[in-house]
């Protein structure tokens, strides 16, 4: 009996194999298309996570990545030591923070109330003038800021010399930075960000409505007592998604707005990397700042995601 | 059913609160272009608000007249020609083995994939990768390290799955239909709603990158046009463009402005134009995307 068992197991086990081996030589095509994609990654994303290890060594150029000493954690220590640590990070986190409390909301407020719209010609009108500077480019934004808010030519400075107003260097003064680096990133993305919810509010059951409809609840009660929570999911993995990156400040705004006069509130993590690495030729100490940063992103996201899962039944993964 | 006065009234809020919305975002874009088209002295002086005063092609002029910037913008054509073309390829190689279940490591490659998202070497080692490919300062630097987005990978692959019927593809492999053949012949031409997406997601990104640009190349002549309307824009640098020797020194700081506007219209003027008609395209990727978040 126990033998027969084996050898049904055994068979089982080479049946097995031997459809393994076919769908390899049946597929074999489509391993050769994902190839050059596995190539992509292992050399342009997997290489670099290998390389990061000159955060721990000291870069020498015709050493190379391998060659070079390896010096522990001395390139940390130099950072949590250093004068500007405490402000990257407070600037970083303050506008991570900032970001979060403004941009997270007004885009689901956004969405619930275009979804009242129904459709219609106003739909589509607010829809596309509010997707539209999703599309302008990083610098243009911020052209088009500086723009308005010069305090010699710029339209917001000359209203307030209308009025009476001492014009505002907008662009110089560090207590504005964070504000107009909120504000104009609510402008730009809002109407972009809200069409995922839009497209969630799309898939409540219109029974429900209709339901709560013959029972008198008014439009608003509908939608806080409808909407909303059809939407919560959609609103709970964003949010682990946007506290993930809440140290992640991109740098390609920051570093246009950025100028020597702002620069107690607009220097972060990864404009100081990019100061201190690419032109600065730091190599060492900037790649551990930047792994320093990219860990606490990692350890948040992880941290978020579990909390998410406990309170709730949504998350990332 | 009638509406109470309360709802009603909500109702009226809603589109009050929208049009502001509307008009706030509007307003910004529309000034520019009635600014560009405008006597930049009157602009200046904030006489200008709702149409333009005084025609003038200031701006344009000085811009079209540039050889440096004309040439930004050939640039940015190709490295969003060819960028783009890699870019569709690539994902195309990697969402449909990704898609189909009798795909062995399916799982293994996607988490590989997946977790670049969340984890990176970041900008140094890439840097210095980049260099040690000897690509810095080509034009491979431009189209190589974005060769292919996850995010777009994992549109492309829900698409897959989830629009294209699966008896379609078992039908085919009965027929004698090789995998090769089953994509080239049968996949793609039903795909087309999702790589008309990929397509403009992609190309908007080259058009608008500075990113790489600014790290990578140092060679003038390769520079994006990004790159040249940063230094318009943002560095204030237009030296060889205004003509400080035969104007008088207000005079071309006026023209300085009408560049800037103009630049922004020229830079955009592709996306501005195509903008209406490919908006529901855009809307559509991001629809797919979020069927799996």
């Amino acid at each position: 009996m126990a033998g027969e068992k084996i050898t049904m197991k055994k068979e089982r086990f080479k049946q097995r194999q031997k459809n393994n081996l076919q769908l390899w030589t049946k597929n074999w095509e489509l391993y050769l298309l994902f190839l050059p994609v596995m190539a992509y990654f292992i050399i342009f994303h997997y290489i670099p996570m290998y390389g990061v290890q000159i955060a721990f060594k000291d870069f020498i150029a015709n050493k190379g990545i391998l060659g070079s000493p390896w010096v522990g954690f001395e390139h940390f220590e130099r950072f949590f030591d250093s004068f500007y640590f405490w402000r990257i990070i407070s600037n970083t986190l303050g506008i991570g923070i900032y970001e979060l409390i403004v941009g997270f909301p007004i885009p689901i407020v956004l969405a619930l109330m275009i979804h009242e719209l129904r459709t219609g010609k106003f739909r589509r009108f607010v829809q596309t003038v509010t997707y539209m500077p999703h599309f302008l480019s990083t610098i243009v934004m911020v052209g088009i800021i500086m723009m308005f808010l010069s305090p010699t030519s710029g339209l917001v400075n000359v209203v307030i010399t209308l009025f009476g107003g001492e014009p505002i260097s907008f662009m110089t003064e560090p207590g504005w930075f964070k504000s107009i680096y909120v504000w104009s990133g609510v402008w730009q993305t809002m109407g972009w960000s809200s069409i995922i919810y839009i497209a969630a509010l799309a898939g409540i059951d219109p029974q429900l409505h209709e339901a709560a409809r013959v029972d008198g609840a008014s439009r608003l009660r509908r939608m806080w007592h409808i909407n909303i929570p059809g939407i919560a999911p959609t609103i709970i993995v964003l949010l682990i998604l946007n506290i993930g990156s809440i140290l992640g400040v991109g740098f390609e705004k920051v570093f246009l707005m950025q100028n020597n006069l702002n620069m107690e509130s607009s220097d972060v993590i990864s404009t100081n990397v990019y100061r201190s690495g690419i032109l600065g030729a730091q190599y060492s100490y900037s790649a551990a700042v930047g792994l320093f940063n990219s860990i606490v992103n990692f350890i948040i996201l992880i941290l978020v995601n579990r909390i998410a899962r406990k309170v709730s039944s949504s998350s990332l993964w | 059913m009638a509406e109470s006065r309360g709802d009603r009234f909500i109702m009226s809020s809603i589109y009050i609160l929208l049009g502001v919305i509307s008009l706030i975002v509007l307003y910004p874009v529309y000034f520019v272009m009635v600014a560009s088209l405008s006597n930049p002295e009157d602009v200046m002086l904030g006489k200008v608000w709702l149409w333009p005063t005084d025609f003038s092609f200031v701006g344009y002029q000085r811009i079209f007249e540039n050889n440096e910037l004309m040439k930004g913008y050939l640039n940015t054509i190709l490295y969003t020609f060819f960028g783009t073309v890699l870019n569709v390829v690539m994902t195309i190689a990697a969402a449909y083995p990704l898609s189909r279940h009798d795909f062995k490591g399916r799982n293994v490659f996607t988490l590989m994939i997946v977790f670049t998202m969340f984890f990176s070497g970041g900008m140094i080692p890439t840097y210095l990768l980049i260099k040690d490919l000897g690509i810095l300062d080509t034009f491979w630097a431009m189209i190589l390290p974005t060769a292919v987005s996850v995010w777009n990978i994992l549109i492309m692959r829900t698409f897959f799955q989830n629009s294209i019927p699966k008896e379609l593809q078992e039908a085919a492999f009965l027929d004698g239909c090789s995998n090769m053949k089953l994509l080239m012949r049968i996949i793609l031409p039903l795909s087309g709603p999702v790589l008309a997406v990929m397509v403009l997601f992609y190309a908007v990104g080259h058009w608008n990158s500075y990113f790489n640009a600014l790290i990578y190349l140092s060679d003038r002549d390769k520079y994006p046009l990004q790159l040249f309307l940063r230094e318009i824009l943002i560095q204030d640098q237009m030296q060889n463009m205004v003509d400080l020797g035969s104007d008088t020194f207000s005079r071309s700081l006026m023209e300085v402005e009408a560049i800037k506007y103009a630049a922004v219209i020229v830079t955009n003027l592709p996306m501005l134009l195509l903008y209406p008609f490919l908006q529901k395209y855009f809307i559509k990727g991001v629809m797919i995307g979020a069927i799996k978040g």
